[in-house]
This record gives structure tokens, sequence and C-alpha cells, in this order.
């Protein structure tokens, strides 16, 4: 116990360079594993929420620019949905990280686009823009048209109608994907330092270390269910936290009408 | 390859792009592509095969049964399936040769586990010490597909579990009522009617099936993400005779409109397969078709 607490002490905050310097090379103990595997999680946190959280706010762009009637909006917004969704994200990932290392030969100022914090960072809020963005678009073409025919009967018009009708309804009919499109996003923070992205002085995330222990130990009937229960509990904060949200939204309706949001299966990018 | 390509002066030109992308190691490259079809190929039936014994197991009357398979599809969704194929292909390897191991090497009196080995008795490696080069390529593609196959089985026994269950129950109470037995009825009403509610999510499997390929490269199977990386890297005078900087950004833009290109096929035929299975269904979409057309 005591020697578990000094092993927390020294690697708790290893994923982001605080504590002890080496990885544990030899006599791994269980308490190390959950240990660096809990410190790595770090990483795919920090990921998946400000990648959520930025995405959030370009999807609901692209989704009205693809719901537009002008060309010059809906097309571009079309092409940025079909360029994400259509390629997987393992080579998204790939591509950018070479394309961030020649930008940084012509403008040296764009140096910390080609670390992981940064430039993974950018792919996957472009990534998740693209599939929120069509969670939103469907959503957006399912609102009901009385609610938007009733708006405009009380004289609500224009961006107040945008702002407190077709906007929070979006949301209502959208939020049980968009829970799912959250999973998958944490999900799919673990691919981040499998491509080209450096993982610098080994500081990297949950899979990082689950792998180089089940490298090092050759058994991986340890790390991988650590790493497994450590997602599941990840996932189900996910689904507490938008269930509050999906409540609140909801909030108006008949209790009975508030769907609770499912896992639907959309995994891989 | 071409004739012209043994002449220095064609140096810096567009026929050098073209004796480029034929050199021998570009022909590999090639091929690779190949192996990403072949495992499409051979991973999508597989899968749906587990996908329907992993969704007759979660609907079985026997509660162990049941258990398993709805434990199946649970897991697996629940946990990033990149872990999944890390996981797999060293747990069904050493199973695979623990297996192997208790039933040719009964005698053998030394842990399996020693340390950071796992060390089973020569006869029961695999594939064997001695096997030539493409016996270890075949086994590790063929655990790759295993892989794949487990790890979507449970996708697709989550989408077929959803479709037995979509199917009307008046059509199985019809069936009973002529006096089919359960089985019966399974085999003759309800696998022929799920399919048209399954494709939609088989449809979506499939997309996510394409879009999984590149994770190959992390199962150390030599597919189109390996030789990218490969041909890309910058390259000297010293060790080619095709000279060239840092280009792997172009391979994997090459890569990236390869599987925009896939996904945009199988986009169009998979709407075109749907409307073909909803014609004459009783659904909304059949119904819509049958309007249109009277």
């Amino acid at each position: 116990m005591e020697e578990c607490l000094q092993t927390i002490a020294d690697y708790g905050l290893r994923s982001i360079g605080i504590g002890e310097r080496l990885l544990p090379r030899t006599d791994f103990t269980l308490c190390q594993q959950f240990t660096l595997i809990g410190s790595g999680l770090i990483w795919n946190v920090y990921f998946g929420l400000l990648a959520l959280l930025s995405g959030f706010v370009l999807a609901t762009a692209v989704a009205l620019g693809k719901a537009s009637a002008n060309p010059l909006l809906r097309k571009p917004s079309e092409w940025f949905i079909f360029l994400f969704r259509g390629s997987p994200l393992f080579i998204q990932f790939f591509f950018a990280y070479f394309l961030f290392l020649s930008l940084k030969q012509v403008a040296p100022w764009t140096e910390p686009l080609s670390s992981a914090a940064l430039g993974a960072l950018v792919v996957l809020f472009l990534n998740t823009a693209a599939y929120s963005g069509e969670i939103f678009y469907g959503a957006l073409r399912s609102v009901p048209k009385g609610d938007t025919e009733a708006a405009a009967a009380y004289g609500i018009e224009g961006w107040t109608r945008f702002k407190r009708i077709t906007w929070p309804t979006m949301l209502r009919l959208a939020w049980p994907a968009y829970t799912n499109e959250a999973i998958f996003l944490f999900h799919a923070t673990t691919l981040v330092f499998f491509t080209g992205f450096p993982a610098r002085q080994q500081q990297a995330d949950s899979l990082y270390y689950a792998q180089y222990f089940a490298d090092k130990t050759f058994n991986p009937f340890v790390p991988y269910p650590i790493l497994a229960g450590y997602f599941i509990l990840l996932t189900l904060g996910i689904i507490g936290v938008m269930g509050i949200v999906n409540r609140r939204l909801n909030r108006h309706l008949p209790q009975a009408a508030a769907r609770r949001p499912r896992l639907l299966p959309q995994i891989i990018r | 390859m071409f004739s012209f390509c043994t002449d220095p002066d064609t140096l810096g030109t567009l026929p050098w792009l073209a004796c480029y992308l034929t050199t021998g190691v570009h022909l590999n490259f090639y091929a690779a592509f190949g192996t990403v079809l072949i495992l499409l190929a051979v991973t999508a039936p597989t899968a749906l095969a587990f996908g329907f014994g992993g969704a007759m197991a979660a609907r079985s009357r026997v509660a162990p049964l049941r258990w398993f398979g709805q434990g199946y599809i649970a897991i697996v969704r629940g946990v990033p399936d990149i872990a999944f194929f890390l996981f797999f292909v060293i747990a069904l390897d050493q199973g695979f040769e623990y297996l192997r191991h208790v039933t040719l090497c009964p005698d053998w009196d030394q842990p399996i586990r020693q340390g950071a080995d796992f060390l089973v008795c020569p006869e029961a490696k695999l594939p064997l010490g001695s096997a030539p080069q493409w016996a270890h390529e075949g086994y590790g593609f063929a655990l790759a597909v295993l892989t794949f196959a487990i790890v979507f089985g449970a996708f697709a026994a989550n989408v077929l579990y959803g479709a037995m269950r979509a199917v009307p129950r008046a059509q199985v109470e019809t069936g009973e009522a002529y006096g089919m037995t359960s089985r019966q009825t399974f085999r003759r009403i309800v696998v022929p009617q799920m399919w048209v509610y399954a494709l939609p999510g088989l449809g979506n499997l499939w997309m996510v099936l394409i879009k999984a390929t590149p994770l190959l490269f992390l199962l150390g199977v030599e597919d189109i993400v390996y030789w990218a990386r490969e041909l890309g890297a910058a390259k000297t005078p010293r060790f080619t005779a095709y000279p060239h900087p840092d280009w792997r950004m172009w391979y994997f833009l090459a890569l990236l409109i390869f599987y925009l290109a896939f996904t945009r096929v199988s986009e169009i035929v998979i709407a075109r397969l749907s409307d073909r299975l909803s014609r004459g269904q009783a659904t909304a979409a059949g119904e819509a078709m049958r309007r249109a057309g009277a």
C-alpha cells in the first residue's frame, strides 16, 4: 500500500512530464500499470474535451451551411463533411502530420502544429466538426414545421427565431446521436500516438502505456483490460454528463417523450 | 519498366515520374491495395457470420448462451476498437500456441510464462520456426482477419439482433398459427425478412469497416500505410536511382483520395441495393415506391 502510494506520486502525472523520468523497466507491479495507464488518460480527456467543445461551434456552422440555399455556403460545407467522413481518421492523422512537417519548412512559426498536443487536436477538431455537422444537419431538417410557423405567428423572425426556436430544437433532436459522437470521439483519441505524431519523452496517452506494458511483459491480459476498464468508466461519465444536458434540453416536454441517449454502432472513422 | 527508363536524359521530366512510379517497390505498394481489398472481401462475410452467431446467441432461450451473446456485443462496443486490435493479435497468437502446446507436448514440465517470456515447446510454435516466409505472412494476415471479424462481428451482431426484433410480430404469429416450430419460423420467416431492416446498419458498418482497414498497419501486415511511409521517406542518391525529398505527404494524400473514392462508390451501391430490397416490402420506403409506380 505504502509502495503503491509512492508509485502514484512518481507516475501519476508522468504523461504530462511531472514526476519520475524513466518508465519502469523490470518487475512491473499491478499498481504501476494502473497508475501509468490512468495517467495517460489525461491526454485522452484533453483531446476529447477540447475537440468536442471547439468542434461543436464549427459543427453548427457547417450544418447551417449545408442546409443553406446559397450554393456558395452549401457546396464547401458538403465537401468538408464528405472529406472528413469519407476517409479514415487514421489516414487523416498521417496526412496532417506530414503536411505540418512540410509546412514547418516553409513557415517556421507553424512548428507547434507538428506536435501531438496541437496538431492532433486540430485534426480531431475538424473531424468531429464534420461528423457532428452531419448529425446537426439531419436534426435541422427534422425540426417540426409547426414550430417555426408558430414562431412566425408570434412575430419571432430571423436571428431571434434561430436562437430561440430552431437551434434549441435542433440540439434536442440531435442529442442522442451527438452523445454517441462524443463517446466515439473519446475512443478515437487513442489513435493519436499511433500515427506520425511523436510521443515526446514517452509522454503519451493511455493506450500508448498499455501497449508499452504489453510489449515489455508479453502479456496482454493485464494492461488491456485495465485500459478497457478506464474507458468504460470514461464512457459512463460522458453518458452521465450528456444525460444531464439532455434532460435540460427536454425539460419542457412531457417526461415520457424524453429519449435517453443510447449507444449506437458508429465507431471507427 | 519502360525502355526509356534506361536513358539518363529523362531525369527530371514527366517520363521520370512514369519510371519512378513503376519501380519494383511501387508495384509492391500497388499490390498492397489488393491486400486491403482481400481483407475486406474475407472479413465482411466472416464478420457477418460472427454477427449472426452473436445475434442468435443474444436471443437464445438458454440463459448462459444469452449472457455470452449480450456480453460479447456490449463489451466490444464499449472500448476503443484499436485496443482490441492490439489485444487480440497477441492474445489469439498466444491462445493458439497454448492449445497446440497442450496437445502436442503433454510432458513439457517448464512453466509457460517465465517472467516476461511466453515459452511453448518448439513443435507448438505457430508457424513453425522452419516455415517459409509466406507462411509467416499468411499467418499474420489470418490473425488480422480473425481480429477484424471478432470486433466487427460484435457490431454486426448488434445490427442483426435489432433487425430480427424489427420483423413484425404478426408475421411470426402467422407462421406459428400454421403450426411451424420456432426453428421453422426463424428460418423461413424471420431470416428472409430481416435484411431490409438490417441493411442501413450493415451499410453503415461496411463504411466503418472500409475506414478501419488502415489499422492493418498496426497488426504488422505490410499494407498500404506501411508502403506509403516506406516509399515516401526521403531517399538519397546513395541507395536508390530515384532520390527525392520527404514525399510522405503526397503518398498519404493519394491514400486519402483512394479511400474517399472507395467510400463514395460504396455509398452509391448501398443506396441502389436499399432501393432494390425495399421493393414490395411493407415498410415506408416500399410503400413510397408502390405509390410512385401506381
